[in-house]
């Protein structure tokens, strides 16, 4: 039985809600957090283990020098204070995927902390604020045998890998985010993207939430209007994608609100996010609270970053998203408007490289928010899935300009790179998509359209300039739409004076 | 028998590398004399004789290839089953791990086998080691051999015993509040708990990982010191150990001058609770040490008597969460997965059969003193006595170059006499917790049998961090100082003792350099 | 220091330990002499000390960032209760993950 929604409009005349975002990154770091063992994706289950990762007696952790590293970069990229000394922490809990059966994190000293990140959602700039980020290990992977779905619930039993445990993780987790109002689900949405963007802009991580190297846990509670107390917050989990994070956290406004207007109140609880069905499922409610039992970790050391260390590391940052938005902007000589349904689309690298690749910087924005952004949306998937890349995107335009094609035709092009039949070229060539330059066809089939259309034709010889669209319609069909119209335009004012 | 095994280790690789003897020869003699008294002593849970043997040979046939090997090659050993090797179980004295082979070898085991010592077997403690009298084992306890009525200490009662029992010359142990030194008091042997981070603890079975260390057992001091500079050392592999040289360990024990040297001698580590043969053999012991030339004084540590509670609060909090691993999810005793219950009901079912009683009332401790709302109490409270006990420490050791005390307060208390009152249990750790908790090294050093029970008592000696080599420096004046007077090592008596015979000719020796005193 | 059966039997839940009837009992009045006899720790654990987790002023231990071999997948099982398609096999699992 699904739980009751209110109609999102209402929802806002009466409450405002309120995020929290908790989002995990594994780092792409070559071995793990606390061993040898490589952090390659998708290995045969169980060989990329050892008794350190595996948590056997005796075993002991050392950490990743470079995992610190990326959690430094991270937290100066999104304007954090960096530790002077932070210590690893044992979070203590039973769970299968866990061989330790704690998972060694940090609780009171995260190593970058208050720090800060802007996104932009239809034009406003909405600041959010960074509570932490801190540095801890991944768990194993657990396939549930048995049950319906491959999920947890009527499961038989569990096979356990262990390959994902202890590779690095940053957890970063924001502050309260007020004052979204309507726009709550976008600026998650925007929040997760631009983190994307900014982690694979330092090259720390694969980011790819379809493969759980960036994961978003999401908080949201409401506030009835006027009221100072914070509601009692649900945590989402099982977000999978940009899509996920923003249907998530408005599914939840709605059935939250639907709870507080039926004079209920909002259980504190965990749920869990279902693409297919866009609702949220309550998890296992526990008895208790979890009690962790924090405590320092005595194998492990303090991290003290040098100060010198970090401003070594500052210099190198690559540069912040709103710098580089300004610059491209001035580059490619955008409007606001432009510019900003770029960003919206999630487009800026895209367009940055196909103008790299060679692409007028308006072509490329055409090219990505148009014909592809819409075969993106129909395919479900992100614009950098689509099927073309920014390289290719400069042939086809390339193609273009030389007249090879027209618009057209590049559409069709685009359909067949997509389709995975080659590069625009190959495309144009194998399907035999070129525009027919050979001037002596064309004007042979001017030629037929004249004869064919007499009147027309006497209309455009007295100066009816205005007609020849009627000539070039029927010419461009005969032409299997491989003319260019422009020249047949042409011609045809040749031939009638 | 015969004299083989009651020779020590550098008699025996001093005769190895001359030609003297065989490393096989050597680890058959102990191997019987394993099979002759273990079944009463009972202080190895495992024993790899075709291993051992293997090793020996291996040994042998180095050296007949002229190759130069450590002063211990071809020594035999006794590890505490608490270390791992991948050649025999590591069951840490509990059902929960029993005949689990781990894959892997601890650190202090590659380092031992590098040196050609020739590993004889795993010996019995108190379950993951918690305890004082290793009747916690779940494999049933091992007997004092000074009198098998009695414990032989614990956790590392093993060890000693194999000591004590002339079953190995040498022997690993790991201490963690007193855990080599109190077994080695109660049996008349050598233990010492190096600096914390001295020794690797990678692959040792963690109790509290921020007091456990391995660390060498002996009958003489310079035995103990040559295997101490065998396995110290730093380790990449483990966080917490010291980068920097074994302190010089065995230059200090065949040196051992005190002249000149400062002794402090602990105000609160004695007076009621300490048998009276205990202080008057430890008064002995420091009044010699004055005639050879030491200054004793008297020093106070105020804060000592928190020690002990301090302790029972982060060590066993530390330990419910280092054994949180042992779920049967992946290794170990699994009991319950009959299909009619779920991973958490076998997990706990588990731990429940696993576990024996002390092991489950020190979890259960730790888990309530980490718990939220008593952490401040409790866990933050013991760590910063530990500051305390750091800076009395430290202010004593600004006047004294090392500090002493009995290393327990008792001999050796009866097998069954301790085992219904753990508070009594632990008091046996009384002296030994306080270097536990600053990461001092400390030893214990055999100074005499008790008049009224003729049982051992030892000495302990603590030294700041990384002067390890004090401690050798005064176990080896006294040693010298005490055997003169004794004329004999202290396990002769232990030999007429046992056997009834008169004490044995002296043991062979390749030659005399070891009873010298060193470079005066 | 009172402590119950109920809270003994709470934290064996905690430390998934399936204490019968009888070990709780025994385990309640055990512990509460030993938590009575550490409890004088808060008498000298006053603000102004600092707590000590590390007995060595140790900073900054790290390990470069190389791969090393892995332990051979039979090695990692060989001690498995119960092992199926090259992983650890374990009965159902109840709670959701963290």
């Amino acid at each position: 039985m699904s739980d009751s929604v209110l109609d999102y409009d209402e929802v806002l005349a009466s409450f405002d809600p309120v995020l929290g975002l908790e989002v995990h990154v594994e780092l792409n770091t070559a071995s793990k957090m606390w061993c040898g063992c490589a952090t390659t994706f998708g290995a045969e289950p169980n060989t990329q283990t050892c008794p350190i990762c595996l948590g056997l007696p005796g075993s002991l952790p050392v950490v990743n020098g470079s995992a610190v590293e990326s959690a430094i970069r991270i937290g100066l990229a999104l304007n954090c204070s960096i530790a002077q000394t932070c210590r690893f922490a044992r979070k203590n809990y039973f769970y299968p995927d866990m061989p330790k059966n704690y998972q060694i994190s940090q609780y009171d000293e995260p190593i970058a902390y208050d720090g800060w990140a802007e996104v932009e959602v239809d034009g406003e700039t909405y600041r959010i604020e960074i509570e932490r980020a801190h540095m801890e290990e991944d768990t194993g992977k657990s396939l549930h045998v048995g049950g319906a779905t491959g999920r947890i619930q009527g499961a038989d039993h569990s096979l356990l890998d262990y390959n994902r445990a202890g590779v690095p993780l940053i957890e970063i987790v924001t502050k309260p985010i007020r004052g979204t109002g309507e726009k709550a689900p976008q600026v998650a949405r925007a929040y997760v993207a631009m983190l994307r963007d900014l982690l694979r802009a330092l090259g720390v991580s694969d980011v790819r939430m379809e493969q759980g190297s960036l994961r978003c846990d999401a908080n949201v509670s409401l506030m009835p209007k006027g009221a100072v107390e914070l509601g009692t917050r649900t945590e989402t989990k099982n977000v999978n994608s940009l899509r996920s994070v923003e249907a998530a956290v408005r599914y939840e406004m709605t059935r939250q609100a639907a709870v507080l207007t039926g004079g209920d109140a909002v259980k504190q609880e965990t749920r869990h996010w279902h693409e297919d069905t866009g609702i949220t499922t309550p998890g296992r409610s526990k008895e208790q609270a979890e009690d962790y039992r924090y405590f320092n970790d005595p194998d492990l050391v303090p991290v003290a970053p040098s100060r010198d260390w970090v401003e070594q590391l500052r210099a190198s940052l690559p540069e912040p998203p709103a710098e580089r938005l300004k610059r491209v902007q001035a580059e490619w000589e955008f409007t606001d408007l432009e510019l900003r349904d770029v960003v919206n689309a999630g487009a800026v690298d895209l367009v940055e490289q196909t103008v790299v690749a060679g692409a007028p910087a308006q072509a490329a924005r055409k090219w990505w928010l148009g014909e592809l952004g819409r075969r993106a949306n129909e395919a479900g998937v992100e614009l950098a899935e689509v099927g073309m890349t920014p390289t290719q995107v400069a042939q086809l335009q390339a193609l273009v300009d030389a007249k090879v094609i027209n618009d057209k035709l590049a559409r069709q092009v685009i359909e067949g790179v997509i389709a995975g039949e080659g590069d625009p070229q190959q495309v144009v060539d194998a399907r035999g998509l070129a525009v027919v330059s050979d001037d002596g066809a064309l004007s042979a089939a001017v030629d037929e359209a004249i004869a064919a259309n007499p009147e027309a034709a006497a209309k455009i010889r007295d100066g009816n300039l205005k007609v020849a669209g009627a000539l070039i319609g029927p010419i461009m069909k005969a032409m299997k739409g491989q003319a260019d119209a422009a020249r047949v335009r042409e011609l045809i004012m040749e031939k009638l004076g | 028998m015969g004299e083989l095994t009651r020779t020590g280790a550098a008699d025996l690789g001093a005769a190895i590398a001359a030609g003297t003897v065989s490393a096989e020869e050597v680890t058959r003699a102990h191997l019987a004399q394993i099979d002759a008294v273990d079944g009463t002593v009972h202080a190895f849970l495992h024993v790899a004789a075709d291993d051992a043997i293997e090793q020996a040979r291996r040994v042998d046939q180095r050296r007949a290839a002229g190759e130069r090997l450590g002063p211990l090659a071809g020594v035999p050993l006794a590890l505490k089953d608490v270390l791992t090797w991948t050649k025999a179980p590591t069951t840490c004295a509990s059902k929960m791990l029993e005949g689990w082979v781990p894959p892997y070898d601890a650190t202090v085991t590659r380092k031992l086998i590098d040196a050609g010592i020739v590993i004889l077997g795993k010996t019995n403690l108190d379950e993951f080691a918690m305890g004082s009298s290793t009747e916690n084992s779940a494999y049933g306890p091992t007997r004092n051999p000074w009198d098998t009525d009695r414990i032989p200490g614990g956790s590392g009662g093993g060890s000693a015993a194999a000591l004590a029992a002339f079953e190995a010359p040498i022997a690993i142990g790991t201490d963690t509040g007193g855990s080599i030194r109190q077994p080695g008091s109660v049996t008349g042997t050598v233990g010492v708990k190096p600096t914390y981070g001295g020794v690797s603890r990678f692959g040792l079975v963690a109790l509290a990982s921020s007091l456990d260390q391995a660390g060498p057992c002996a009958r003489s001091v310079l035995d103990a010191a040559l295997l101490h500079e065998v396995i110290g050392g730093h380790d990449p592999y483990d966080s917490t150990s010291i980068d920097a040289p074994v302190p010089s360990v065995v230059e200090a024990a065949r040196y051992g001058d005190v002249t000149g040297m400062r002794i402090g001698v602990v105000k609160e580590l004695g007076g009621e609770g300490y048998a009276a043969g205990v202080e008057q053999r430890f008064n002995e012991a420091v009044a010699l040490l004055t005639e050879l030339g030491a200054e004793v004084v008297e020093v106070s540590c105020p804060h000592f008597g928190y020690a002990l509670p301090a302790y029972y609060l982060i060590q066993p909090s530390e330990t419910s969460s280092n054994l949180a691993k042992f779920d049967s999810m992946r290794y170990g005793l699994r009991v319950g997965d009959d299909g009619s219950h779920s991973a958490e009901e076998v997990m706990s079912l588990t731990r429940e059969a696993g576990f024996g009683p002390e092991v489950k009332r020190r979890i259960i401790l730790g888990t309530y003193a980490l718990s939220s709302g008593y952490y401040d109490a409790y866990y933050g409270s013991a760590q910063k006595v530990r500051t305390l006990i750091i800076d009395d420490f430290t202010k004593a050791f600004e006047t004294c170059d090392v500090l002493v005390s009995p290393t327990t307060p008792t001999t050796a208390f009866r097998i069954g006499e301790r085992a219904d009152d753990p508070v009594a249990m632990y008091k046996a750790d009384l002296c030994t917790i306080p270097s536990s908790l600053a990461g001092n090294a400390a030893a214990s050093f055999p100074v005499g049998l008790a008049p009224e029970d003729g049982l051992p008592v030892g000495l302990q000696v603590m030294a700041p961090p990384m002067a390890d080599d004090r401690l050798y420096r005064v176990g080896a004046a006294l040693e010298r100082a005490l055997e003169d007077q004794w004329g004999g090592p202290i396990w002769r008596a232990l030999d007429s003792v046992s056997k009834g015979d008169d004490p044995l000719e002296p043991p062979i020796r390749a030659n005399n350099s070891t009873r010298e005193g060193g470079m005066a | 220091m009172a402590l119950s059966v109920d809270e003994v039997a709470a934290l064996a839940r905690l430390a998934r330990i399936e204490l019968s009837e009888d070990e709780r009992a025994q385990l309640a009045p055990q512990l509460e002499v030993i938590l009575e006899s550490v409890a004088k720790v808060t008498d000298v654990a006053t603000d102004d000390v600092v707590p000590t987790s590390h007995p060595l002023p140790l900073t900054n231990v790290f390990r470069t960032d190389e791969v090393r071999p892995s332990l051979p997948v039979e090695a990692v099982l060989a001690g498995a209760p119960a092992a199926e398609e090259d992983r650890f096999r374990v009965p159902q699992i109840l709670g959701e993950e963290q």
